[in-house]
């Protein structure tokens, strides 16, 4: 079992050095997992990591395929609120 | 505050009591700088408001990964119109940087000073940011180091900061009140967890108060830097102002919220406001008692480019600059030549600025009360008026009264609208232009057509092309002089209050 990053990933390197595996590689369009590296941080920390500073919402899935930080986590933006602004910068 | 009156018979005023940039104001730090300060920032456009008008600096964009959120960030976006902190267009090794450098220091002969500012945290990039620097000081020795972080490594980073021979640090410190802090970090990555809230606020805090001390005392330059949050932070800043000058921050640099729906932070998808004009000045002027304020800084990009105020950072991508053939050698002997002369100019600017300035006996005979103007400025640097005002991407704004010129800060022309005459609410550019100098009563530039002068008048501000090739504070301290005499400055000012955009 393991963690994976989508493609919502901002290749923003902040997962990388953290990782206490080395399971996380440079690579596009977005950074990689490498399943048979990743460990979910089982033994070294209590919080995988890769989750805990991935500063996007929905870039991380965890072992069963649910985001780790589901949209409103992180920005405490509520999502029907950025739905409505999303909405209102198209109309314009 | 003391004001510095010239051409009185106190006669020590015109020897030199009045800096020609910011006479009695705050930007005229320099003058009552230690020598060994002055030395430091003389030449720093960031630390200076004097050297802004005639250094560059760069950042080059190593640093990816941040360890906090703030809620007017966010590492989504990256439009090349876009220019904020925490954008940047390409990522760089530090090979890459280094090269990049090279090249700038080689094209741009101002440049002094190369920053590492993200577009993450750089002391969350150790490795990356360290080695950069650690190339930078063998091969280009002339070029000043620095670094601005967000703080919560910056204790543990601190060392190793030392050995590299960085004498600037600047340090984003938004608050020191953890139930504020709350409401502008929504988490912290810390000891290998994610921390919410204010814990996470006073984590921050705690490690950026602690970092500051630890910088000072081993002798580092600290600026920090506030972003206004009205509503937010606005009323809690002046007291961020007098705790980081007791624990010896060098300058403050209050800087307004960019916060766009289109940016995808917090604060912009929320509508959180900036601060208008007024009200950023007024917070600035707060602080100003406790503290040396900068108010130049133009909130720029993490691979920004050039003199404060552009952005040459197209001519400087990578496939461009490995192309590039460049003596080294001769750069940097280049570099060194304009630079001194550069200071010198500086110098003789503050020598002469004592003996033309206006003096005060010359405006108006009776002692009578005049209110304070401002004064838009159109200048590409060199510290003397010589933009055409169609060509100005921004103004400088001073504010004039009868004892002292000082700079207040500067006005951005709407980037967005350079391609045609009509923008989104159909405004035009020119409207647009003349809906930012709001608050002002005049505009000093080189030349300007028939047209904006027209609109100018209309709106109340006085268009000048008379002072083209002069020193700023002189031409402004003229213009005020002609504008009392007339009794302009015995009529209340014209007002509005324009919200800052990005």
């Amino acid at each position: 079992m393991a963690y994976a990053i989508v493609e919502s990933c901002v290749n923003c390197w902040a997962c990388e050095p953290v990782c206490p595996s080395n399971a996380i590689a440079d690579a596009r369009p977005h950074f990689v997992i490498d399943a048979n590296k990743c460990t979910e941080c089982d033994g070294d920390y209590a919080d995988p990591q890769c989750a805990s500073i991935c500063p996007i919402e929905g870039a991380i899935l965890d072992p069963f395929g649910v985001q780790a930080n589901p949209p409103g986590s992180l920005t405490g933006i509520p999502p029907e609120r950025m739905a409505e602004a999303m909405a209102e910068m198209q109309a314009r | 505050m003391e004001l510095t009156v010239i051409g009185q018979d106190a006669g020590p005023a015109a020897e030199g009591g009045c800096s020609s940039s910011g006479c009695g104001g705050t930007s005229d730090q320099l003058s009552h700088l230690p020598e060994s300060i002055r030395q430091k920032v003389q030449d720093h456009p960031c630390y200076s408001e004097d050297a802004h008008h005639h250094f560059a600096r760069m950042h080059v964009a190593v640093a990816p990964a941040c360890n906090i959120q703030c809620h007017y960030c966010n590492r989504k976006y990256d439009c090349a119109n876009e220019s904020r902190p925490g954008v940047v267009s390409e990522l760089l090794t530090p090979d890459q940087a280094v090269k990049k450098v090279m090249a700038v220091a080689a094209n741009i002969p101002q440049m002094t000073v190369l920053g590492i500012a993200g577009p993450g945290d750089p002391l969350a990039n150790p490795e990356r940011t360290f080695e950069t620097f650690r190339q930078l000081t063998e091969k280009a020795p002339d070029i000043k180091l620095c670094v601005s972080t967000n703080g919560l490594s910056l204790p543990q980073q601190v060392d190793e900061l030392c050995k590299h021979n960085i004498d600037h640090v600047t340090i984003t410190i938004n608050c020191v009140d953890p139930e504020i802090g709350a409401k502008i970090y929504p988490w912290i990555f810390w000891n290998n967890r994610r921390i919410k809230g204010k814990k996470g606020a006073k984590i921050l805090i705690d490690q950026q108060q602690k970092g500051l001390e630890m910088l000072t005392e081993r002798g580092i330059l600290v600026k920090v830097n506030s972003v206004m949050i009205p509503g937010v932070n606005d009323e809690h800043l002046e007291e961020v102002s007098r705790i980081v000058k007791q624990k010896g921050a060098f300058l403050h640099n209050v800087m307004p919220l960019i916060a766009e729906a289109e940016h995808g932070t917090f604060y912009g998808v929320m509508g959180q406001r900036g601060p208008t004009h007024d009200e950023l000045q007024a917070l600035q002027d707060k602080c100003a008692g406790d503290m040396n304020m900068m108010r130049h800084c133009r909130q720029c990009r993490a691979d920004a480019v050039g003199m404060l105020g552009e952005d040459r950072g197209d001519e400087f991508t990578m496939d461009k600059v490995e192309n590039m053939h460049i003596d080294y050698e001769a750069a940097m002997e280049e570099r060194a030549e304009y630079q001194a002369a550069a200071l010198a100019t500086l110098e003789a600017q503050r020598q002469n600025s004592g003996e033309s300035f206006v003096a005060l006996s010359s405006i108006g005979k009776a002692r009578r009360e005049t209110r304070p103007v401002l004064m838009a400025v159109a200048t590409t640097g060199g510290g003397v008026i010589n933009q055409h005002f169609g060509h100005a991407k921004e103004f400088l704004v001073y504010e004039a009264s009868a004892t002292d010129v000082r700079f207040i800060g500067h006005r951005k022309v709407d980037l967005y609208c350079e391609g045609g005459d009509t923008c989104g609410d159909g405004e035009s550019v020119l409207q647009k232009t003349i809906r930012t100098l709001d608050g002002c009563e005049a505009v000093l530039c080189s030349k300007i057509g028939y047209e904006p002068w027209e609109q100018l008048e209309q709106a109340g501000i006085a268009p000048n092309g008379e002072h083209a090739m002069e020193p700023i504070e002189e031409a402004v301290a003229a213009v005020y002089a002609e504008m009392v005499s007339s009794g302009l400055t015995d009529q209340a000012p014209h007002s509005a209050t324009v919200q800052i955009s990005a």
